[in-house]
């Protein structure tokens, strides 16, 4: 074990800043790192964290401040040095090519000799031996997320790496899979690497790190021993403020079902797409109904067909408030009373060029706003709209009516939200609600959906964050491999069920699987 | 010389050009760019290699000088494209366009000059056998040439490192760079080899298939096969099957006309065409297939993040 005084460290990060024109992404950030250790880096999105382990990766170059590798001065010119010199890096994005199978994909990243036959073996051996099993001959694009993670573990363990980054690594996970992650991450460490994790999940940080540093804007606040402190505590630290919790007390009577999908099958149309396979669920009034799974298992191909982006095989599939409507499309939806919030901010739910007051237009045009007349836009209306929804939802900007590209993920998200909440729908459709968006954001947008399903409406959220499912869904459902299970009241189900059913490792009723799985 | 191993002579030395091309195009494509430039480098290869050959009297100095041009105008796209990071459709087709210009410039003197014809290599033995002698083995160098790159290409793609990364490049050019390969490097390279191809092809335009040096007399081929890569979904054993079924119906369309059957001739020059891309569509049916293969980042400008 090596210790902690001055040359002890694998890793420093002295004085680091990165500005990027006028914004100071990293200001003056200084970060130790231990052999041995698993590493926290905590802190909300835009606290500089990928930033900062960009640099760390050689890919980006640090405005100011020194790296030291084993007390050596050095600079990391691009991420082939960074390799050279064992620092390996799992991305949230995974850095995977779906065209290729998997063992292309690693000897894309291993030097020596090629030869993908006895590379093959050594994949199987290295992922046995982790507990971390891969098919070598699979093409990436046909896998499921949580393997396309082992895939990229793997191909770090190859590289024999000293110091292992890990950029939000659970976030697609169940968490069965995070819990075979985690013992490998304790391995590593007994094997004197280093690892430096990055997560939003708090909970998981204290009981996986032994270190943690917050970030609060580019700023390191505090290193703290994570074990010794309460997820309340660590939010705090990384918010600067206490964060509001959601209330979702229990509703009265539910309402008659608002949203009903019967029978619901689509075929992929998309090269890495999922096929839907007779989905049937029923969403009532006055009810927050959850789906969750893993990303990729179906959720847009789901969210595409219930906003009419593609149109059902029959009428009958998809009733919205008694009019059956699975070949109506999207405007005709809307017309009923229906809202549709898709998962990606930036060209999906708003074109980022345009400003907030023509994104409203966009879809409020028909909702019986009086928005256009004979085909001329009111842009004093539009105007009006868009600041009465920046104004109900906190959204901040720096000019009035701005692009929408320009706002932060966070803040965009509020609008788009509230821009459909504005218009009071009697069924509303969000996919990810919260993905990528800060604590307080976060709180006020699930706030928002609970009470606008406790005024009447038929909520349907789409999520992989369990977190936010269990605070504010009534029912669950799980999507697995484009498969709908059965809906569970929320407080008869627990996450390890949940966590199986997106899994596909349990009957769609929650029941064990008959037949034995290999 | 029976009429039939005349026919195949001329669907060969037909197709050869186009199978070049289209596979020097298949590499630049893989890696992600699109070179619209093919037509450009084509005929700037077909009025130097007749200059060179005119000029020195030898054939292979031609042949040396097309491939040496098409490398130098593929060079400027891949400048224009990968360092300077200029948009590659706008380049590719403003390389064409210069290339078509300034072909025509070079070229003034020697317009209507006898030209020097790359001679056909003849194995003693073999060459002498009826109907498979000439066809398969009386062929001029570059005819083996282009079969010899084409399985090189094939072989390349599907056994070794630099396949394998040339089709990550074209895949995913971030996660390239985030595994530390230098994207513009392997594009440069690639750019180059497809460059080499398509100044070949016009050389042999000008140095074999008829021998002399004509303005514009490419004729479109470089389009041919930019369109033949596509359709062959970016395979090179597709891409040979297109590019000799093109030269193939194109040369029996003249025969026909040859012999007097009465098919308008708008619809003889169609027909290749036609032919080409229905058989191409067939083969390559696979709607979702077809999208593994494409390159997803072709035509995409990369600038990594400082």
């Amino acid at each position: 074990m090596e210790t902690t005084d001055g040359d002890g460290y694998l890793l420093q990060a002295e004085d680091i800043v990165k500005r990027f024109g006028d914004f100071t992404a990293n200001g003056s950030v200084t970060l130790s790192l231990r052999a041995g250790e698993i590493h926290a880096l905590l802190g909300e999105n835009g606290a500089g964290k990928s930033t900062l382990v960009k640099i760390l990766y050689g890919a980006l170059q640090p405005t100011a401040g020194r790296l030291r590798w084993r007390g050596e001065t050095i600079t990391v010119p691009d991420p082939g040095a960074a390799r050279q010199l064992g620092i390996a890096m799992v991305f949230q994005h995974f850095s995977l090519f779906d065209a290729l199978t998997v063992v292309e994909n690693i000897a894309l990243a291993v030097p020596g000799p090629f030869d993908l036959r006895s590379l093959a073996e050594r994949v199987e051996r290295i992922s046995a031996e982790y507990g971390l099993p891969l098919e070598p001959t699979a093409l990436v694009a046909d896998l499921p997320v949580g393997v396309r993670q082992r895939i990229e573990v793997v191909r770090c363990l190859l590289q024999e790496p000293r110091l292992l980054i890990m950029d939000e690594p659970t976030a697609v996970l169940t968490p069965q899979e995070a819990q075979q992650l985690f013992v490998t991450l304790k391995r590593l460490a007994e094997e004197g690497r280093a690892v430096l994790y990055i997560s939003h999940r708090l909970e998981e940080v204290r009981e996986l790190c032994h270190r943690a540093t917050i970030l609060r804007q580019g700023r390191v606040v505090a290193e703290v021993d994570p074990g010794s402190e309460t997820a309340a505590s660590l939010a705090r630290l990384m918010v600067g403020a206490d964060v509001h919790s959601v209330n979702a007390e229990t509703p009265g009577p539910a309402g008659p079902a608002t949203l009903t999908i019967a029978g619901l099958s689509l075929a992929a149309v998309k090269p890495f797409g999922v096929s839907l396979r007779d989905i049937s669920l029923e969403v009532r009034s006055g009810e927050v109904t959850a789906v969750a799974g893993v990303a990729g298992n179906g959720q847009a191909e789901l969210f595409e067909a219930l906003s009419g982006e593609r149109l059902a095989p029959t009428p009958q599939s998809i009733v919205i408030a008694g009019q059956p409507c699975g070949t109506r499309d999207i405007t005709e939806r809307r017309r009923l009373g229906a809202a549709f919030v898709p998962e990606e901010r930036l060209g999906h739910s708003a074109v980022p060029g345009f400003r907030l007051s023509e994104n409203v237009l966009l879809t409020r045009h028909a909702s019986g706003d009086d928005l256009v007349n004979t085909g001329f836009i009111n842009g004093s209306r539009t105007r009006a709209l868009a600041a009465r929804v920046a104004k109900r939802f906190d959204v901040r900007f720096s000019r009035r009516d701005q692009e929408a590209g320009a706002l932060s993920g966070g803040n965009l998200q509020k609008f788009v939200v509230g821009r459909e909440l504005d218009r009071n729908p009697r069924v509303l459709v969000i996919n990810q609600p919260t993905w990528g968006v800060d604590a307080g954001a976060a709180a006020l947008i699930r706030q928002a959906l609970v009470d606008r399903a406790r005024d009447g409406a038929a909520v349907l959220v789409i999520s992989q964050d369990l977190d936010e499912i269990f605070q504010i869904a009534d029912r669950i459902a799980v999507i697995s491999r484009g498969a709908l299970s059965d809906t569970f009241p929320a407080d008869a189900i627990d996450r390890e069920r949940v966590g199986m059913l997106m899994a596909g490792a349990l009957e769609t009723d929650g029941t064990p699987q008959q037949d034995v799985w290999a | 010389m029976s009429a039939l191993e005349a026919v195949l002579l001329t669907i060969i030395t037909a197709s050869t050009p186009l199978l070049l091309a289209a596979v020097g195009e298949l590499v630049t494509e893989r890696s992600g760019v699109l070179n619209l430039g093919v037509e450009g480098m084509m005929i700037m290869g077909a009025v130097t290699g007749f200059a060179a050959a005119y000029t020195t009297g030898s054939a292979a100095v031609g042949v040396m000088a097309a491939i040496g041009t098409g490398i130098a105008m593929a060079l400027l796209f891949a400048f224009l494209t990968q360092t300077l990071a200029a948009n590659q459709m706008a380049t590719g087709l403003a390389l064409t366009l210069f290339g078509i210009g300034l072909s025509g410039l070079v070229g003034k003197p020697f317009t209507g000059l006898p030209g020097v014809k790359l001679g056909a290599v003849h194995v003693p033995g073999l060459s002498g056998l009826p109907l498979v002698g000439p066809v398969l083995f009386g062929q001029d160098l570059l005819v083996y040439a282009s079969v010899a790159i084409t399985v090189f290409v094939a072989w390349m793609f599907s056994r070794t490192r630099l396949g394998l990364v040339i089709r990550a490049v074209g895949t995913n050019h971030h996660s390239a760079h985030a595994l530390g390969y230098d994207v513009a490097a392997v594009r440069y390279g690639c750019i180059a080899f497809g460059g080499a191809c398509a100044g070949l092809a016009g050389g042999y335009l000008s140095l074999v298939y008829t021998p002399q040096w004509i303005e514009n007399m490419t004729a479109g081929r470089g389009w041919i096969a930019l369109a033949l890569v596509v359709f062959a979904t970016w395979s090179p054993n597709r891409v040979a099957v297109g590019a000799y079924l093109f030269g193939a119906v194109w040369i029996m369309g003249l025969y026909a006309q040859g012999i007097g059957v009465t098919i308008p001739p708008q619809f003889l020059a169609s027909l290749p065409y036609l032919v080409t891309i229905g058989a191409l569509l067939a083969i390559s049916g696979n709607r979702i297939l077809t999208k593994v293969n494409t390159p997803a980042c072709i035509g995409q400008t990369f600038v990594p993040d400082r």
